[in-house]
């Protein structure tokens, strides 16, 4: 492996040269017995599975376009892409941050249990989908199905929601600034509380947007309906 | 003719009053049917239960082995080795597992088994030197601590799943499907939450379940092969991937679980067993096992991997026959779930204390509406056994030294009989087993094993018409 | 089953661009699917009235396409000009286009139809994508869009005759990336209003269907809503027809389509990568359609309507 060491803290890594394989080998064994702090991943190019499976506190740095999977079952990194990113993104997401300068495809943050997904533009169908316990803050829009079956976390969307938000949402709550196409089963809009408003505050401040108030969001989670199947109710199965 | 509050006939009653009213009973609307549709009008939901299909569907035992003749010499049992030891996962995998035997333990939850279930599950496996599976809920400490070799499934619902427990795990197994419910998933109405099943899924404790039916993150096999590639990235390539499906398109599902980049494809019939499933999914759903083992060997001839990717079938595996059986069908393993639970008591009619002096568990057989060997209620989580429940008095009954022991006499009496008949058939490793060594007892079972009907040189569709 | 591209070059001067961006994209596309490719391109219109161009495939390797195309030319009594490239011509009869067909029908039942129309041309064949590509020379097409393909194969056989784009009718062609459930009850109906089909295919019923929807009078957004409502199952569609591009998603949208707009191209691919190449895409318009939203690109007016 030839790569360019800037300095012991940092490492360029150019995937044109080296491909995905390594990287993740490198950053699974090698990166803590080089005591690199920072990976600047070059020449991505819409690549699959960067970065994926980390465990370590270590920044990477991805100059360009992630294909499906960037930052997957990701563990206390720090993952920005600078550029746009395929399917899955941050999906099963344990901790630390996952940035995205541009755009996401479907199923952004799936089923993760905590850290932190930010989504500069917009996101695509079933962001959020199975959330559980995760954040996902969303600078556009959001498309169809999002947050289905979502179970824990926090969903912050400042664009648009597609149709279908929240179906069979469990515990998950939804903060919408924009319009929302339409509601799935189970799901309804909120009145906001104090509590809401400092969640708010404070996930869209480590997300990094400034231009928006908690006070112009609305509040989406379970009717809770679902919770309790009742025969004389005429609930869809 | 009266009918139990779970809707159980009485059928004591029943065999007088057809006798002395001399009415015949209608083959159609018989009465199981007819209290079927009582207690549906009655409750207005759907009816939900454990263990795979009841009905009788063609089978191993429909089929059977032509032995040493005059032609064929069999080996001495006890003197004259017969291999058992099974490689899975040598496709990709820097670790494949290596077992000592065709028979490994299917995936079954924790959640709808007690810890001590998963343990002694664990401990007997390892004796054998074989494989246990988790389940949908995510790995536990007990099983990890006490299976050698564990199989980590990813579920469509993803409950629990997480990358410690994917690095720790031997093989991952991705799960498109089970027999029981291929294509199911849906609403499990009644199917309360325990506290701690609760927390280890992220749910809210006592609300009914619901179950994902397609996985989060993929949908169709060209996704299915970036997502195997994710799952080989995070774990560094070291460990097999699995692909299991629920028996119904088994030649083209299993070229592309190949395809999609499996290491191992598991195929589980329609008589694999679930802890809780809408009825209707059990045994209107999937194929007969029989069935599914020829038609995914067929699919790894056609691809011409065998050797290169595994089979393992599962579904209805009882016996040693039957694991012969689907071995010599084109099997390389099995997997079993509802037999094992059988030889840790489910539906004795006893349980054993401290893992000696037995208890009767009649009453609460009872209580649940049923009787010791007709118990197909894991979904209650009430086991009179202890088995399939989170109750903490309750799972006191299965001692998982006991269960240890248990698992492993049996799977052993399993693989001797895999050995037994293997050497009847001249073979030194029961990997040698053909279909050649096989005829069928039934012209369906023919049809569907493709191997000649005992006694002549028909095979259905085959030779002939 | 597998990975889509489309490609539509908004400046007529620039449309010697489209060969090579498009095979750029479908190699990018080859990891979706290896076991066939598959591509429409939408080059030189004929100019004669009853003129065609036919794309042929003979088996085998060795066919005469000159002699061929002479026999064509000597029973018409009109000009025939072809282009030859092992197993594939793409044949232009300067007129008689109805008669010359009935002479290959008749004359030559080894050779198959890939597709008819006044700009359409199609090659598809079993390999890998990147030697498909090759073989056929896609990289040196000019033309105003295009429509490809590569496959895995799901329900049906790996085969030449299955490997997509579709075409039914002159000039149309389909593309799908999902699978259908309810594809053999309309393969019956639509036989019973005479349909023929060439495969047990998914596609080929949803492409038919697209077919006996603009015979009825559909126009090309209104069939594809009638759609709706008949398909059943998870589809992507990627439609070409002479002048235009469509795309459109079933109303789950599982089956992934990334789209990229820019003031010179419009380009979709079922990943972003398959794009992440072409020119100016830092800056394009890049989006997702949503459930049975419907894009509609012309050549001409390149406007899109939803």
């Amino acid at each position: 492996m030839e790569q360019e060491v800037r300095s012991r803290k940092a490492l360029e890594w150019d995937l044109s040269k080296s491909p995905v394989r390594e990287l993740n080998n490198y950053l699974h064994h090698g990166l803590a017995q080089d005591g690199v702090e920072e990976v600047r991943v070059l020449n991505p190019d819409g690549a699959h599975h960067i970065a994926v499976g980390l465990d370590t506190p270590v920044k990477v740095e991805v100059m360009g376009n992630a294909g499906y999977y960037v930052g997957g079952m990701n563990k206390q990194a720090e993952i920005t892409v600078h550029g746009s990113a395929g399917w899955s993104v941050a999906e099963n997401i344990m901790s630390g941050v996952v940035r995205i300068e541009g755009y996401v495809s479907e199923c952004a943050g799936a089923s993760g249990h905590g850290g932190l997904l930010v989504i500069e533009k917009d996101a695509s169908s079933r962001c959020g989908i199975s959330m559980k316990g995760n954040d996902i803050v969303v600078g556009g829009d959001v498309g169809h199905f999002s947050a289905f079956m979502a179970q824990k976390g926090y969903l912050v969307v400042c664009g648009d929601a597609g149709d279908g938000l929240g179906d069979s949402l469990y515990e998950a709550v939804i903060y919408v600034r924009g319009e929302i196409k339409s509601l799935g089963a189970d799901a309804q809009e909120e009145p906001m509380t104090d509590e809401d408003y400092v969640v708010l505050a404070g996930l869209l401040e480590c997300a990094g947007f400034d231009d928006y108030r908690p006070e112009e969001f609305k509040r989406v989670a379970s009717a809770r309906k679902l919770y309790h199947w009742n025969s004389e109710h005429d609930q869809e199965y | 003719m009266t009918d139990k509050p779970d809707g159980e006939v009485d059928h004591a009653l029943q065999e007088n009053d057809a006798v002395t009213h001399g009415g015949q009973e209608s083959f159609l609307y018989n009465r199981d049917v007819q209290a079927w549709v009582r207690k549906a009008a009655n409750r207005g939901i759907y009816d939900i239960r454990g263990m795979g299909a009841k009905r009788k569907v063609p089978h191993f035992d429909d089929l059977v082995f032509l032995t040493a003749s005059a032609s064929r010499y069999p080996l001495e049992g006890y003197r004259e080795r017969c291999e058992t030891r099974t490689v899975l996962g040598s496709r990709n995998a820097k670790r494949p597992l290596e077992l000592d035997t065709p028979i490994t333990i299917a995936g079954m939850s924790f959640g709808s088994l007690s810890a001590n279930v998963k343990e002694a599950l664990g401990r007997g496996a390892s004796a054998v030197g074989t494989s246990t599976t988790t389940g949908d809920g995510g790995m536990t400490d007990e099983e990890r601590r006490s299976s050698k070799m564990l199989v980590y499934q990813c579920l469509p619902s993803r409950y629990g799943f997480n990358p410690d427990d994917l690095r720790r795990a031997d093989a991952v197994e991705v799960v498109i499907g089970q027999g029981a419910k291929p294509g199911g998933g849906g609403m499990l109405l009644g199917q309360k939450i325990s506290e701690r099943v609760a927390s280890m899924r992220t749910l809210p404790a006592g609300i009914d379940q619901r179950s994902a039916s397609r996985h989060p993150d993929w949908t169709g096999p060209d996704d299915l092969t970036i997502k195997i590639e994710e799952l080989r990235e995070i774990t560094d390539w070291e460990i097999p991937i699995y692909v299991k499906i629920g028996a119904t398109r088994v030649e083209n599902d299993v070229k592309l679980a190949v395809k999609a980049g499996a290491d191992v494809v598991v195929v589980d019939g329609m008589q694999g067993g679930t802890a809780a499933t809408q009825d209707v999914y059990i045994e209107h759903a999937g194929i007969p096992t029989l069935a599914a083992v020829v038609q995914a060997n067929a699919a790894l001839e056609e691809l011409d991997v065998k050797g290169e990717v595994q089979l393992v079938v599962s579904g209805g595996i009882r016996t040693g026959a039957d694991v012969a059986k689907a071995i010599a069908l084109g099997a390389d393993a099995v997997s079993i779930g509802q037999a094992v639970l059988l030889a840790l008591g489910c539906n004795d009619h006893v349980w054993y204390k401290d893992g000696k002096t037995p208890v009767s568990a009649a009453e609460d057989y009872e209580k649940l509406g049923t009787r010791p060997g007709l118990c197909h209620h894991m979904q209650t989580g009430r086991c009179p056994v202890g088995i399939t429940t989170q109750d903490p008095e309750l799972e006191k009954r299965v001692d998982p030294e006991w269960g240890a022991k248990r698992l492993r006499n049996y799977l052993q009496v399993l693989n001797m009989e895999v050995a037994t008949l293997a050497r009847a058939c001249g073979k030194s490793d029961v990997h040698h087993l053909e279909r050649e060594d096989l005829v069928a007892l039934t012209i369906e079972s023919a049809a569907m094993a493709k191997v000649p009907l005992a006694g002549t040189d028909w095979i259905p569709g085959v030779t002939g018409f | 089953m597998c990975g889509i591209v489309g490609l539509l070059i908004k400046d007529p001067d620039k449309r010697e661009l489209l060969g090579r961006l498009g095979t750029e994209m479908l190699e990018g596309m080859a990891t979706r699917g290896r076991d066939s490719a598959g591509l429409a391109a939408y080059t030189d219109e004929v100019e004669e009235e009853d003129a065609r161009k036919f794309s042929l495939y003979a088996p085998g390797g060795s066919f005469d396409w000159r002699a061929f195309a002479g026999g064509m030319q000597d029973h018409l009594d009109r000009e025939v000009t072809f282009e030859a490239n092992g197993n594939h011509a793409v044949v232009v009869p300067h007129g008689l286009a109805e008669t010359a067909w009935r002479w290959v029908v008749e004359e030559h039942p080894e050779v198959s139809l890939l597709s008819v129309g006044r700009s359409i041309e199609v090659y598809k064949d079993t390999g890998h994508p990147a030697d498909i590509a090759e073989r056929y020379g896609f990289r040196d097409l000019v033309g105003s869009h295009v429509v490809a393909h590569t496959r895995m194969a799901t329900e049906s056989a790996v085969t030449w005759a299955h490997a997509h784009p579709f075409t039914v009718g002159e000039d149309f062609c389909l593309i799908h990336n999902g699978s259908l459930s309810n594809p053999n009850n309309l393969r019956r109906m639509l036989q019973r209003r005479g349909m023929h089909f060439d495969t047990d295919n998914d596609t080929e019923a949803a492409a038919r269907f697209l077919e006996w929807r603009l015979r009825e009078g559909d126009d090309l957004e209104a069939a594809i809503e009638a759609g709706f409502e008949e398909l059943d199952g998870f589809y992507t569609f990627l439609i070409g027809t002479k002048d235009e591009l469509a795309l459109v998603r079933d109303p789950f949208a599982c089956k992934p389509a990334v789209a990229a707009e820019t003031d010179d191209y419009v380009a979709i691919a079922s990943e972003f990568r398959s794009l992440a190449y072409l020119p100016g895409i830092n800056d394009a318009d890049v989006f997702e359609p949503g459930p049975e939203e419907i894009f509609v690109w012309n050549k001409k007016s390149v406007a899109a309507k939803r």
